[in-house]
């Protein structure tokens, strides 16, 4: 008994670990719908990992890469609204997901179990996968860190003093899918963007400087994850949605924090 | 005076969606050189900035830029994200200078004391002179301003255009800047480029404000003022504020 809520501690911290500094970027970028379209292929590549009977994890890992590059390539390729194209994704993945999913017959799927997460049922090798990819998007973002700030804070001067923007554009977008396709397991896929989201509004409000803003949002959804393991435990409550409920609480408390900036 | 330019363009055009934006521009910017675009709004003077710089491309026409050109750029306002807690120094730090250039750069601009001040917190004007302190970091050759003094209240203009003139004085570098103040224009401007996706004329300011495809494109009005401008000692203001004209008339 013991084991399981260990490795769902030490999942949960390790995507709140990653969360933190890429959703803090994410909401710079104005990344949040990006997050959903992501988050809602992942459903598609969950249909594909079991037509084709392949590891699960790994099959919506591709896929949510496979889109993100897509998306990119869109981007470049036409000067569309990217607001108004990921609007219709989003939702089309959904459905499409979802409809692919009750076409296979498969007993032993839980959908709730993808769209809402389910920590408790996280296993050694599950752990094992998990921490790999997160440990090669914190080593990513350790090492982009001040470029991704810069290209956040004016793509155009970027730029200018010689970032590559494109490169780091698409590398941000990949790193968000990885992190889709880890967190799904946690809190779902219908969740995924409020583990992003809300731990980095949350340390907005306080943080003095991008990195404070990173560290915070991490600190934030750790808190976060126990709080929800532990309603989980005691109370029998759905994991994932305990926890992005104890990252709103948080936030809503951050806000009675004194901020940073005077006047807001 | 046979170096090469700094930066020119030959005949390059851009089009979006059928739209033409830029038509077959061609313009070269030498050494200390001030080069002054005006134009009505949706003319393209940011379109042709982006183009010379770089950050976008012509459709066709080629693009020269001195190879090891720094370049300074000060775009036209900083939209930074609510959510992002930046202070001037991290915004500035950045541009990965030295610690000491910061500092340096932030006395030239007048702005020191905002050095550890949250970026949401300070005016349109400190603002722009943060953007400013960052286009100096590269101690550049070419200083490239789109419309330096947007959202800066009138005296604050004044006092912007006065010290990028005194920068530039300074740094010895060339300027290229979009810009709707004629007094700046009139008086501190080697050349300028009257745009209309096409440049309609260009040369001397004075040149320019005589040129007919200048005044059907700005009007009399804008004329009269470039007109007023150039005779400015001519005349002598009343205590009501208007003009009394002593040795000549305007019609």
């Amino acid at each position: 008994m013991i084991d399981i809520l260990l490795y769902a501690l030490v999942a949960g911290l390790l995507v709140a670990a990653v969360c933190g500094p890429l959703g803090a970027l994410v909401t710079w970028q104005r990344m949040a719908y990006y997050g959903d379209t992501l988050a809602h292929s992942a459903l598609l590549g969950l249909a594909l990992g079991l037509a084709l009977q392949a590891n699960l994890q790994y099959s919506v890992l591709f896929t949510c890469l496979f889109i993100a590059g897509l998306l990119f390539a869109l981007q470049w390729w036409r000067d569309i609204a990217l607001d108004s194209l990921l609007g219709i994704l989003s939702h089309s993945s959904l459905a499409l997901g979802l409809v692919c999913l009750s076409f296979i017959d498969n007993q032993r799927l839980d959908l709730n179990a993808f769209l809402f997460g389910d920590l408790l049922a996280i296993m050694r090798e599950d752990l094992i996968n998990l921490a790999l990819i997160c440990a090669l998007v914190l080593g990513l973002l350790w090492r982009y860190w001040p470029a991704l700030v810069a290209l956040c804070a004016h793509a155009e001067l970027a730029e200018i003093e010689g970032l590559p923007v494109k490169r780091l554009k698409l590398l941000l977008m990949l790193m968000v899918a990885a992190t889709v396709a880890v967190a799904m397991k946690i809190v779902g896929v219908l969740l995924i963007t409020a583990m992003l989201i809300i731990p980095a509004s949350a340390a907005a409000r306080v943080a003095r400087s991008p990195e404070q803003a990173g560290l915070i949002a991490a600190l934030v959804g750790a808190l976060a994850v126990c709080g929800g393991l532990a309603g989980a435990w005691y109370w029998d409550t759905p994991a994932g949605p305990s926890i992005v409920l104890g990252a709103g609480c948080l936030f809503i408390l951050g806000q009675l924090a004194p901020g940073y900036r005077r006047s807001s | 005076m046979t170096d090469s330019p700094l930066l020119s363009l030959h005949n390059v055009s851009l089009k979006h969606q059928q739209q033409s934006l830029l038509n077959d521009i061609s313009l070269s910017l030498n050494a200390k050189q001030i080069m002054t675009i005006i134009g009505p709004n949706g003319a393209g003077k940011s379109t042709l900035i982006k183009v010379a710089l770089g950050l976008s491309k012509a459709d066709s026409g080629s693009i020269y830029r001195r190879p090891g050109l720094r370049i300074g750029y000060m775009p036209q306002k900083l939209t930074l994200n609510p959510l992002m807690p930046l202070s001037v120094a991290r915004f500035l730090a950045m541009a990965k200078p030295k610690r000491s250039q910061i500092d340096t750069a932030l006395a030239r601009t007048g702005i020191s004391h905002l050095r550890d001040r949250p970026l949401h917190d300070i005016s349109g004007g400190e603002t722009q002179r943060v953007l400013l302190s960052r286009a100096l970091l590269s101690s550049p050759d070419l200083l490239v301003l789109d419309e330096p003094a947007q959202g800066v209240d009138i005296s604050g203009q004044t006092e912007l255009y006065e010290l990028i003139n005194a920068l530039r004085d300074e740094l010895g570098c060339a300027v290229l800047m979009v810009s709707h103040d004629l007094h700046w224009v009139m008086a501190q401007t080697d050349t300028v480029i009257c745009l209309n996706q096409h440049i309609c004329c260009h040369g001397h300011p004075e040149q320019v404000s005589n040129d007919p495809e200048y005044l059907a494109l700005f009007g009399r009005r804008h004329a009269e003022a470039v007109a007023l401008y150039q005779h400015d000692h001519d005349h002598q203001h009343d205590i009501h504020g208007d003009v009394v004209c002593e040795h000549h008339q305007h019609d």
